[in-house]
């Protein structure tokens, strides 16, 4: 193996790239992914993907984290009709940052913007992919106005380009056509098969010209630069308080899948636990088949019982999402306890059990936890100490020796009184108090975060910023 | 590596891909270039993913394609060495020891040791089988999530060095690098060192194309536009918020059953009628009759 070949140094920082993303890629994966290469051309762009992709990323929620890497450092182009790879390339790989003058882009310079509009309308019509990659790639050159070294991420190019698009424009115009073959009407399945169809077809040339944009960044800035302005964190590690709305969705597509492997892992725990003492019958019984020997000894297993949960949680303002988060994880693994309660306050507190029970759909009930919960008592300000004091009055005597208390929030009480004793009083009755705050750990107690107050009297404080976190401390509660 | 190196198995990622075509699995680019790979680096693969998205199925076709013998470990809780591996078949050395004490001229032992640790009482199990087999073989550990962590560790031996060592016979090694697909429906996170082992190789639904071409392959006598219309049915039910997304597995179910009931073309009524052979959850499907009843947005 040749270590001066100039894909094994691109290798090399992509790789580099992954780690600093915070992909786990150990030693031995680094090998492979050079051996890999080896045998798959990077012109089979999607087997060559895919061999980087076994060897390296090894849990798909890092699949995204991945490509995004992958497109900086390998962002090859395939050819368009009628141009070769070796004109694209220019021997080092790299597309020209200005294309004016290619030969792709200068046969459509010439059109009007009517024509424009009308080869891409037709293009998306008969779903002809070749023609749909030249038009992102004049698309990009007539509107986004890239200029060398302009310091504005991918975002704001995308966006000049779509605009000009006017693709919602198309996407009616396509369904019109649609209806007028179909002789006049279609019906509601069609409709949504048809949309369906050209949205996909959309969203591919979005992705086309999204994709040239960063192939003319990775031009003009180099791709260490350009992996550097994309880095996101992984799914695990996106902030509760400040996921974006894309990574809201993404978090509540994760929730399910996530909650589903904590309740398999969960009831297993609880099945084959820790090994009790000795089984003396059973080991006697098995012992006939060695002669009388108790070769093998067997052991009774506990069946611990499952924990009854209460959780109190903080709606207000910027610890809202992670309360929703929360709520979503324990009800989706609810099965794995003997009852779930829940709680939302501001200053006022509401039981929202009823929201949760006789439906399978989390994501409503919590939709209606958020609009129709009584939880403004004064000013709609957080106060935890009028909150836990309506709940020590109506709930305490429900609070047993089989229940774990969560508390969430960020314990920051506008100044009003704590209300410690509360909590204390909750730790004597309950099984656990726990408290989750989704800040980071450098905030608590600074300006009117009180979470020590409370702290003292639990059983433990985590900090529970992200998915893993949270994951974490459910899977110690079952 | 111990085995030797034997012939490769595939020319080239089209040939995979249209090999596995030819067998009726339908792969695309990215999953004929890991079974590719595979067999270049002579690397296990691990594959994970939704259920039913034709995870065995993809070991059981490679065989197919290789004219191998499929060997199959199915994984379970409680799974151990004795099943994964091998077994002293104890019923058996115990009357030999009974025949050997009654002889006139006592053996001693030692000699009885090295008697009933031997090959004729040994039971192999599928890891060494897979190991011990001179014919061509493609071993299936299928579902390895289910095993505990700890059970993992009978594994790592086999993946990485292809031998099994047997402390009453010394180590077995493979004669021939063998195929090895593990799979995983990621109900546990399995440990980095398996992980580290083997190729991963992550199987989502199929596209729109892709799909279409399965159940053009596996359904007989479905016409190619009932085919195409199934497929884009269930990528619109995909596109939802779904409990449990439909699998191929079910699209396929799906497809027999509205061939069975004479459909040409699938209407609404008729949809929604068969939606629970789609989806399982009651909620979903309330949820998709509703949406594919009401224009879209
Ligand atoms: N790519 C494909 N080509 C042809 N058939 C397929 C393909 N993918 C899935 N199938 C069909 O789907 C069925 C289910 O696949 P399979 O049993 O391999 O799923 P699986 O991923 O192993 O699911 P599980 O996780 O439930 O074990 C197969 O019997 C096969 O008929
Ligand atoms: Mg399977």
């Amino acid at each position: 193996m040749t270590t001066t070949s100039p894909m094994l140094d691109v290798l090399e920082g992509f790789i580099q790239e992954l780690r600093t993303a915070g992909l786990p890629v150990s030693l031995t994966e680094n090998l492979d992914a050079m051996e890999a290469v080896q045998h798959i051309p990077m012109e089979d762009r999607e087997a060559f993907k895919y061999a980087l992709a076994a060897t390296l990323v090894k849990s798909h929620s890092h699949w995204k984290a991945f490509e995004t890497v992958f497109e900086v450092y390998f962002s090859l182009r395939r050819p368009a009709p009628g141009e070769s790879l070796d004109e694209l390339d220019e021997g080092d790989g790299n597309v020209r940052f200005d294309e004016s003058g290619s030969a792709a882009g200068g046969a459509m310079d010439s059109l009007s913007p009517e024509e424009l509009a009308e080869m891409l309308y037709r293009a998306l019509l008969n779903a002809d992919e070749a023609t749909m990659q030249a038009l992102a790639r004049q698309a990009v050159t007539r509107f986004a106005g890239m200029e060398p070294g302009r310091p504005v991420g991918g975002t704001y190019y995308l966006y000049r380009t779509l605009r000009n698009l006017d693709l919602d424009g198309v996407l009616e115009r396509l369904m019109d056509t649609s209806r007028e073959q179909a002789g006049g009407e279609l019906t509601s399945l069609e409709e949504r098969l048809e949309t369906d169809e050209y949205q996909d077809r959309i969203a591919k040339l979005r992705q086309e010209i999204e994709a040239e944009i960063r192939r003319r960044l990775v031009a003009d800035r180099g791709p260490e630069a350009m992996a550097r302005t994309l880095r996101k964190p992984l799914p695990e590690d996106v902030d509760f308080m400040h996921a974006s709305r894309d990574e809201m969705a993404m978090l509540r597509r994760t929730i399910q899948p996530l909650a589903r492997k904590l309740a398999v892992r969960l009831a297993r725990k609880r099945r084959h636990g820790r090994k009790g003492p000795l089984d003396f019958r059973n080991t006697m019984r098995h012992s006939l088949s060695y002669g009388g020997v108790p070769a093998e000894p067997k052991f009774r297993y506990p069946r611990p019982a499952k924990p009854e949960i209460m959780v109190v949680a903080d709606i207000s303002g910027s610890v809202a999402a992670f309360a929703r988060f929360t709520l979503m994880f324990v009800y989706a693994i609810s099965s794995q306890f003997s009852k779930v309660r829940a709680f939302v306050f501001i200053d006022g507190i509401d039981e929202v059990t009823r929201f949760f029970e006789g439906t399978e759909d989390v994501n409503q009930a919590v939709h209606r936890v958020n609009t129709e919960a009584d939880v403004i008592w004064v000013d709609g300000h957080s106060d935890y100490g009028h909150a836990f004091q309506v709940f020590w009055e109506k709930f305490a005597s429900e609070v047993g020796p089989k229940t774990s208390v969560i508390l969430l929030g960020d314990a920051r009480n506008n100044y009003h009184s704590s209300q410690a004793w509360i909590v204390k009083e909750l730790r004597q009755r309950a099984r656990h108090v726990y408290w989750l705050n989704p800040e980071p750990r450098s905030y608590w107690d600074t300006g009117d975060s009180i979470v020590s107050e409370y702290g003292v009297h639990c059983d433990g404080v985590f900090e529970c910023r992200n998915l893993r976190q949270l994951e974490r401390f459910v899977e110690q509660l079952g | 590596m111990t085995a030797t190196n034997a012939e490769a198995r595939f020319e080239s990622v089209p040939a995979v891909r249209q090999g596995l075509a030819d067998v009726k699995y339908l792969a695309d680019e990215g999953i004929a270039g890991v079974v590719y790979l595979a067999d270049r680096l002579q690397k296990p693969v691990l594959v994970e993913g939704p259920a039913g998205t034709g995870k065995t199925e993809l070991a059981k076709s490679v065989a197919q394609l290789t004219g191998s013998r499929l060997i199959r470990l199915q994984c379970y809780e409680g799974l151990d060495e004795s099943k994964a591996l091998y077994e002293w078949n104890y019923k058996k050395q115990l009357l030999r020891i009974q025949v050997e004490r009654n002889d006139e001229d006592n053996a001693t032992w030692t000699e009885i040791e090295e008697d009933i640790f031997a090959e004729p009482f040994l039971l192999t199990r599928p890891l060494l089988e897979a190991i011990r087999a001179t014919d061509p073989v493609v071993l299936l550990i299928d579902e390895v999530d289910r095993v505990e962590v700890e059970t993992e560790a009978l594994l790592l031996e086999v993946l990485s060095d292809y031998q099994v060592s047997i402390p009453e016979l010394g180590t077995v090694r493979a004669t021939q690098v063998p195929l090895v697909f593990l799979t995983s429906n990621n109900t546990r996170e399995l440990s980095e060192a398996l992980k580290r082992r083997c190729l991963y190789l992550h199987l989502d639904y199929p596209d729109l194309e892709r799909e279409k071409e399965i159940i053009l392959a596996r359904v007989p006598d479905i016409t190619d536009s009932l085919a195409d219309q199934i497929a884009r049915v269930v990528r619109s039910i995909r596109q939802l918020e779904l409990k449990k997304a439909p699998s191929v597995s079910e699209t396929l179910d799906w497809a027999r059953t509205l061939l069975l009931l004479g459909a040409k073309e699938i209407d609404e009524a008729q949809a929604t009628e068969t939606l629970h052979i789609l989806l399982k959850y009651q909620s979903d499907i309330e949820k998709a009759a509703k949406e594919l009843s009401a224009a879209a947005s």
